[in-house]
C-alpha cells in the first residue's frame, strides 16, 4: 500500500513565491521612461528622427537603439521605452509633426521572463503563438495574460518583457510566479 | 476558443483579445434632426438578427485595438471572413456553383479547431 503521507504531500501556499524555479525566472524590470505614441503615417519619419530610431509600422514589430525600445501596439500607437530613463517628451518636443506623446512611465511595470521555459510560463495564461517562427526575438504584442491586458516583448529567445498596468502587476506577477514554479 | 483573423495585425488572434461591438454598416442617417422618432428607432435600436450570415463590427481591444468588420455565422459561429474599417460590405450572397467573390486583401478564416470537442 502507497505510504498516505506521501501521496498527501502538500505544497505551502507561498511556494510559487519561494521557488527557484531553474528553467524560468522572474525579475522586476528597472525604472524606465515610458510614452504612449500616437500618430498618422506622415508623422513616422520625423518623430522616428526624434527618437532616434526607427518606429516599426508592420505589426507585432519593434525597433530598438540602445536602450530605447520603440514596440508596435497599433497601426498608429507604439509604446516607447527608455531603460536609461531619458526624457522621451522632450525629445519629441520638437518633432515637428502632429503626434500625441503621453508620458506613462509610472503606469506601467514591468517584468522580465527568463529561462528555457520563459515562453512556457507566459503561455500558461497567453494565446499568444510564441513559438520563435511566429514570435521571433524583436517582437511583441499586446495581449492578454489571464486576467489582465499585457504587452509581450521578446528581447532574446530565452527572455521576455511583459509590461502590465501597474495596479495589476502583483496580480500579474503571481500568475507568472505559479507558472514558472511548475515549469 | 475561436481565432479571428485582424485585418490590422494580419493573423488570426485568440477571441480573449476581441471584443463583439454590434452590427455593421449601419448608416446614421444625415438628416437626423429630420426623421421621424420612428425612424430614428429603426435606425438606432432595431437589428434584424438574422439566422445565418452577419455582418458585425468587431474590435480587436487587447491587441492592436482597432475596430474592424467581420461576417459571422450565426448558427456555427464561424467567422467567413473579416475587413478593414470603411471597406465595402462585400456581397457573399451566394451566386448558384460559385464561391463568393472576396475583397483582394482579406482571406476566409477557419475558426474551427478540428480538435474541439462536441457537447453531448
Ligand atoms: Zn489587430
Amino acid at each position: 500500500m502507497a505510504d498516505p503521507i506521501a501521496i498527501a504531500a502538500r505544497r505551502p501556499v507561498l511556494a510559487p513565491h519561494a521557488s527557484g524555479a531553474a528553467r524560468a525566472a522572474l525579475s522586476a524590470a528597472g525604472p524606465a521612461a515610458r510614452l504612449s505614441l500616437r500618430a498618422k503615417p506622415d508623422a513616422v519619419g520625423a518623430l522616428s528622427a526624434a527618437l532616434g530610431l526607427d518606429l516599426p509600422t508592420a505589426p507585432k514589430h519593434a525597433a530598438r537603439n540602445g536602450a530605447r525600445h520603440a514596440l508596435w501596439l497599433g497601426p498608429d500607437e507604439w509604446l516607447v521605452i527608455d531603460e536609461d530613463e531619458a526624457d522621451l517628451m522632450a525629445a519629441l518636443s520638437s518633432a515637428g509633426a502632429l503626434h500625441s506623446a503621453v508620458d506613462v512611465s509610472h503606469r506601467n511595470a514591468g517584468i522580465l521572463v527568463t529561462g528555457a521555459e520563459a515562453a512556457t510560463v507566459i503561455n500558461s495564461g497567453c494565446p499568444l503563438d510564441l513559438s520563435l517562427t511566429a514570435f521571433p526575438v524583436g517582437a511583441c504584442a499586446r495581449t492578454v495574460l489571464s486576467k489582465s491586458e499585457v504587452v509581450v516583448y521578446r528581447t532574446a529567445e530565452d527572455a521576455f518583457r511583459v509590461e502590465c498596468w501597474r495596479s495589476f502587476a502583483p496580480y500579474v506577477l503571481a500568475v507568472l510566479a505559479e507558472a514558472a514554479a511548475e515549469a | 476558443m475561436l481565432l479571428i483573423h485582424c485585418p490590422y495585425c494580419g493573423e488570426a488572434r485568440a477571441e480573449l483579445e476581441f471584443r463583439a461591438a454590434g452590427d455593421a454598416h449601419i448608416d446614421r442617417p444625415a438628416n437626423i434632426a429630420a426623421i421621424s422618432d420612428e425612424e430614428f428607432a429603426e435606425y438606432f435600436f432595431l437589428r434584424d438578427n438574422p439566422k445565418g450570415l452577419i455582418y458585425e463590427r468587431w474590435r480587436h481591444i487587447h491587441g492592436c485595438g482597432r475596430f474592424f468588420n467581420a461576417v459571422r455565422d450565426t448558427v456555427s459561429d464561424k467567422f467567413v471572413m473579416t475587413y478593414k474599417a470603411g471597406q465595402p460590405k462585400p456581397d457573399l450572397s451566394p451566386a448558384p456553383g460559385a464561391a463568393p467573390a472576396l475583397p483582394a486583401d482579406s482571406r476566409p478564416v477557419e475558426t474551427y479547431e478540428a480538435t474541439e470537442g462536441r457537447a453531448e
